[in-house]
């Protein structure tokens, strides 16, 4: 059994991880990226499994959720921390039912079993197995494994989805929407126009980096989005999340993005990796919104008309399923209307609520 | 009557150019609206200005090689004959007149051989006289007021419209510029040179540099620009007067201090000098700042006023008049039309209590009929969206928290998350096109599509001086280019755009307008009425008839 040392030592990895993720939602946008996120949930996940005192299945899921409400808790607009906790509960009820004999699928997949069988859904985990652990480090080592390939999976596809001489545009910034661009433009010439997001400007830095690359890039102004859409060939973005229904939410701006897209009839083209796919349906209101200082949109030089004026500054924005063409993740391309599938394939239903 | 005036049109159409003389004369023969004198004179001061081109190009030329090489024979040899026939040709003019032109010339900068170009517009302007004097010698004074006051569109006016197209959207053609660079030349005006690289999309337009004004070319004082003119220039193309509105009432009120200025030469038309004068003038101008449609109307408005000034008209009384006309316009149709505007607006309840009304940057238009209706007591919030880089968006919340409105700020990236408390969207506009697209800043149309989709009324307020017959479909063949480096911004230490010229693969893109097409938009309010945004040839229509 893990010594004292152990557990506090891990408490401080934990309490470390919750106020880095305090930290880093607030001011100019994430201070790293999703996946780097996802990595190091993971990896504290896998280090909490290791480390931390449980004897069955049951209370290791108990000990995660917990851990992982206080996570979603500390910032709630950082969805990848939750997918990552519900990956890993998902993956300890597959390696608990393994052990029990009964496969976990076929008892989702009718409801027919579901009444005859009393399954799972009646277990309640407690049965001890010597190689639980070390199965479940090992499943969880895998899942490490697939998040660290997610971007090259995804760039892979590139040259499906780009031919020569197109003209595609972009916003903000996206480490996803990079590495695909980049992986097409070693053989491909094409034109990338990237707007730039105003008010934290990631475009700018976007757009250096294709350039870099040698990609004809063209920076614009989140105005004249709707002006030059109509010589676009393709609108290929990435997002923050990916939602239950299909939608996204992603960085604001996107949503006129994608209105412009669908008047000039122009594909929109979503990159988005499975570990940002998240059980959450939009109608959350007060959750589904984050708010950033008003003073990058208005800075507090302006001050005789600060105090009789409100100032909005959101981060996200919401986009309905129906503006979306494509979603190209690292197990391939699917269209909006199969996001449920997946999302069945990945969590558990009942893991959907912490 | 109808077919031929339709087949003379069409046959306008076909051709174009040098071959414009041919077919009008062809279409004037088919149509029998002009009368036969309107039509020789008509053909006369065409075959004369064609005449003077060729001669102006040719001693440009001319003066050019001898600056530059050794004169070649033939060139000069062609100076010396005309003159001898000049002073021979029978004229009422005394000889006196082509010393006196020589005087007001002296002005002119030394570099150029003076002398001769003194001479060439002495004995030009001899043999006009001359064949002016023997003109109304045949007519008699009363056909050439006829002439003049005659509108010279028949009332059907499917007359054959030989259109040119402007220069600044032609940048890409080589021979447009040497053309443009030559009239600068000509009318002494320092050619502006084009900044950083262009998107290709946009190769056609203009690019310049806020950090390089055309004023620095020039000399001080500088004779040819009057010094109001040059104060304006550099307002505009440092953006200190900006707004269609504002341009123009600028841009008039300087012509009213040229007109006050202004002396006829001796021997000159008040009619045709003055309008010869402001050709440069505008021509500066334009290399500041591309003129907006407003303004060209404004400017076809004077230059007609001018021109039909009566020749028999005292000076005074002739620059009375004119500076009367433009405070009559400026009064009419931009402060008039203003305030009819925003009564329309508030009487028929398009702002009501309880609105939240959504408008995009300064528009003096806008901002005027909000404040109107809030000193009619409507309760209503205002939400101003804001874009990168002008941020005009901020001068109009200054003015509208100053009269007590309550105000919310947002950029445009935040439209969609803001527009579902949206109840209505004001939009200015600079121009209103045939074809019923709304031109106006870059960032409206994307307003009104996202508007649309939300459902949400988008009425566009407009002066009828704006209306331009001009048509476009998208934002790319006609609009202007800002600085580029103002999309450059420090963040955080660091500022990722700097350092233009070591990447060549990375462009920026500045544009200033764009066009919205009618099907975003639901209502214009004009100082006519509430029309659709199809309607706007209509009233075009009934314009041209009045006037």
């Amino acid at each position: 059994m893990p010594g004292p040392y152990k557990e506090t030592d891990l408490t401080e990895r934990v309490e470390a991880f919750l106020s880095d993720l305090k930290r880093g939602g607030t001011g100019a946008g994430p201070l790293r990226g999703s996946a780097e996120t996802a990595r190091e949930t993971t990896a504290l996940l896998r280090k909490i499994t290791a480390q931390a005192r449980w004897s069955s299945a049951g209370d290791l899921m108990e000990i995660i959720r917990k851990d992982g409400r206080r996570m979603t808790a500390a910032q709630p607009s950082e969805t990848t921390v939750g997918n990552m906790i519900r990956r890993v509960l998902k993956i300890i009820r597959e390696e608990y039912a393994r052990f029990r004999g009964s496969s976990e699928e076929a008892d989702q997949e009718s409801l027919h079993k579901l009444l005859t069988s009393g399954g799972l859904s009646e277990e309640n985990f407690r049965q001890p197995f010597a190689l639980l652990k070390s199965n479940v480090i090992e499943a969880i080592n895998e899942l490490l494994i697939e998040l660290e390939g997610t971007t090259d999976n995804i760039a892979m596809q590139a040259l499906e989805h780009i031919h020569s001489n197109e003209v595609i545009m972009t916003i903000g910034r996206s480490r996803t929407v990079e590495a695909f661009l980049k992986d097409a433009a070693r053989t491909r010439k094409f034109h990338v126009i990237v707007a730039e997001c105003a008010p934290f400007c990631q475009g700018h830095e976007m757009a250096t980096n294709l350039s870099k690359a040698g990609i004809e890039t063209t920076v614009i102004t989140d105005a004249a989005i709707f002006a030059v859409m109509s010589r676009v060939n393709k609108v290929i973005i990435g997002t923050q999340t990916v939602l239950a229904n299909g939608g996204l939410r992603a960085i604001n701006g996107t949503h006129t993005l994608a209105l412009a897209a669908k008047h000039h009839s122009t594909p929109l083209i979503i990159c988005a990796p499975m570990f940002k796919l998240s059980p959450q349906f939009p109608n959350e209101e007060d959750t589904f919104h984050k708010f950033v200082s008003p003073h990058e949109v208005l800075p507090f030089t302006e001050g005789e008309i600060l105090s009789k004026v409100n100032v909005h500054c959101p981060v996200f924005d919401y986009v309905p399923p129906e503006l979306i063409t494509l979603f190209i993740s690292n197990i391939g391309g699917h269209a909006p209307s199969y996001i449920y599938r997946l999302m069945s394939e990945l969590y558990h239903p009942e893991d959907h609520e912490l | 009557m109808l077919n031929n005036l339709i087949l003379s049109s069409s046959v306008a159409r076909l051709t174009d150019g040098p071959e414009r003389k041919d077919e009008i004369d062809r279409a004037k023969s088919e149509g029998k609206d002009l009368t036969k004198e309107e039509k020789q004179r008509l053909r006369k001061e065409k075959k004369q200005q064609k005449k003077i081109k060729e001669k102006k190009d040719d001693k440009a030329s001319q003066e050019n090689e001898k600056e530059k090489k050794p004169v070649t024979s033939a060139a000069p040899a062609s100076q010396p004959p005309t003159q001898p026939t000049v002073q021979k040709a029978p004229s009422a003019v005394p000889a006196t007149a082509p010393v006196s032109v020589p005087a007001s010339e002296a002005s002119v900068p030394a570099d150029k051989p003076t002398k001769t170009k003194a001479e060439l517009k002495a004995e030009r302007r001899a043999r006009q006289e001359a064949e002016r004097a023997s003109k109304q010698s045949k007519k008699g004074e009363t056909g050439q007021q006829a002439a003049t006051s005659k509108p010279k569109a028949p009332p059907s006016d499917l007359q054959p419209v030989v259109k040119r197209l402007p220069e600044h959207i032609q940048v890409d053609n080589p021979d447009v510029l040497k053309k443009l660079a030559k009239k600068l030349e000509r009318q002494q005006i320092p050619l502006r040179s084009d900044y950083g690289y262009k998107v290709s999309l946009f190769s056609h337009l203009h690019q310049y540099s806020r950090k390089a004004p055309l004023t620095q070319q020039l000399s001080i004082p500088s004779t040819v620009i009057h010094p109001a003119i040059v104060r304006l220039g550099l307002q505009y193309s440092h953006g200190i007067v900006a707004g269609s509105n504002a341009r123009s009432v600028a841009l008039l009120h300087a012509f009213k201090q040229v007109i006050r200025d202004y002396t006829t030469p001796q021997n000159e038309e008040l009619s045709r000098d003055l309008v010869n004068k402001l050709k440069p003038y505008i021509s500066f101008l334009n290399q500041c700042r591309p003129l907006s449609a407003s303004m060209g109307n404004a400017i076809k408005y004077i230059k007609k006023e001018i021109s039909n000034i009566p020749s028999n008209c005292k000076e005074d009384e002739a620059k009375n008049k004119l500076l009367n006309c433009i405070e009559s316009y400026i009064n009419e149709k931009i402060i008039l039309a203003g305030v009819a505007i925003a009564k329309c607006a508030i009487e028929k309840q398009k702002i009501s209590d309880g609105d939240v009304i959504l408008v995009y940057g300064c528009s003096s238009l806008v901002n005027h009929i909000l404040c109107k209706a809030f000193e009619k007591s409507r309760k209503f919030r205002v939400i101003v969206v804001d874009s990168r880089p002008r941020l005009e968006g901020k001068e109009a919340l200054r003015r509208l928290v100053q009269k007590g409105i309550s105000c919310t700020y947002v950029l445009i990236s935040a439209v969609s998350y803001i527009l579902p408390e949206v109840s209505k969207v004001f939009l200015g506009a600079h121009a209103l096109l045939a074809n019923g697209y709304v031109m106006s800043r870059v960032g409206t149309s994307q307003i009104a599509l996202v508007a649309k989709a939300f459902n949400v009324p988008v009425l566009v307020c407009c002066e009828t001086y704006k209306f331009c017959d001009r048509v476009q479909t998208d934002s790319f063949v006609s609009n202007e280019l800002d600085d580029p480096d103002d999309l450059i911004v420090t963040r955080k230490g660091t500022t990722p755009l700097e350092g233009w010229e070591n990447e060549s693969s990375l462009r920026r893109l500045n544009l200033v307008y764009d066009v919205t097409p009618p099907d975003f938009v639901d209502l214009v309010i004009t100082e006519l009425g509430m029309i659709p945004c199809t309607s706007v040839p209509v009233v075009l229509r009934v314009k041209n008839v009045d006037q």
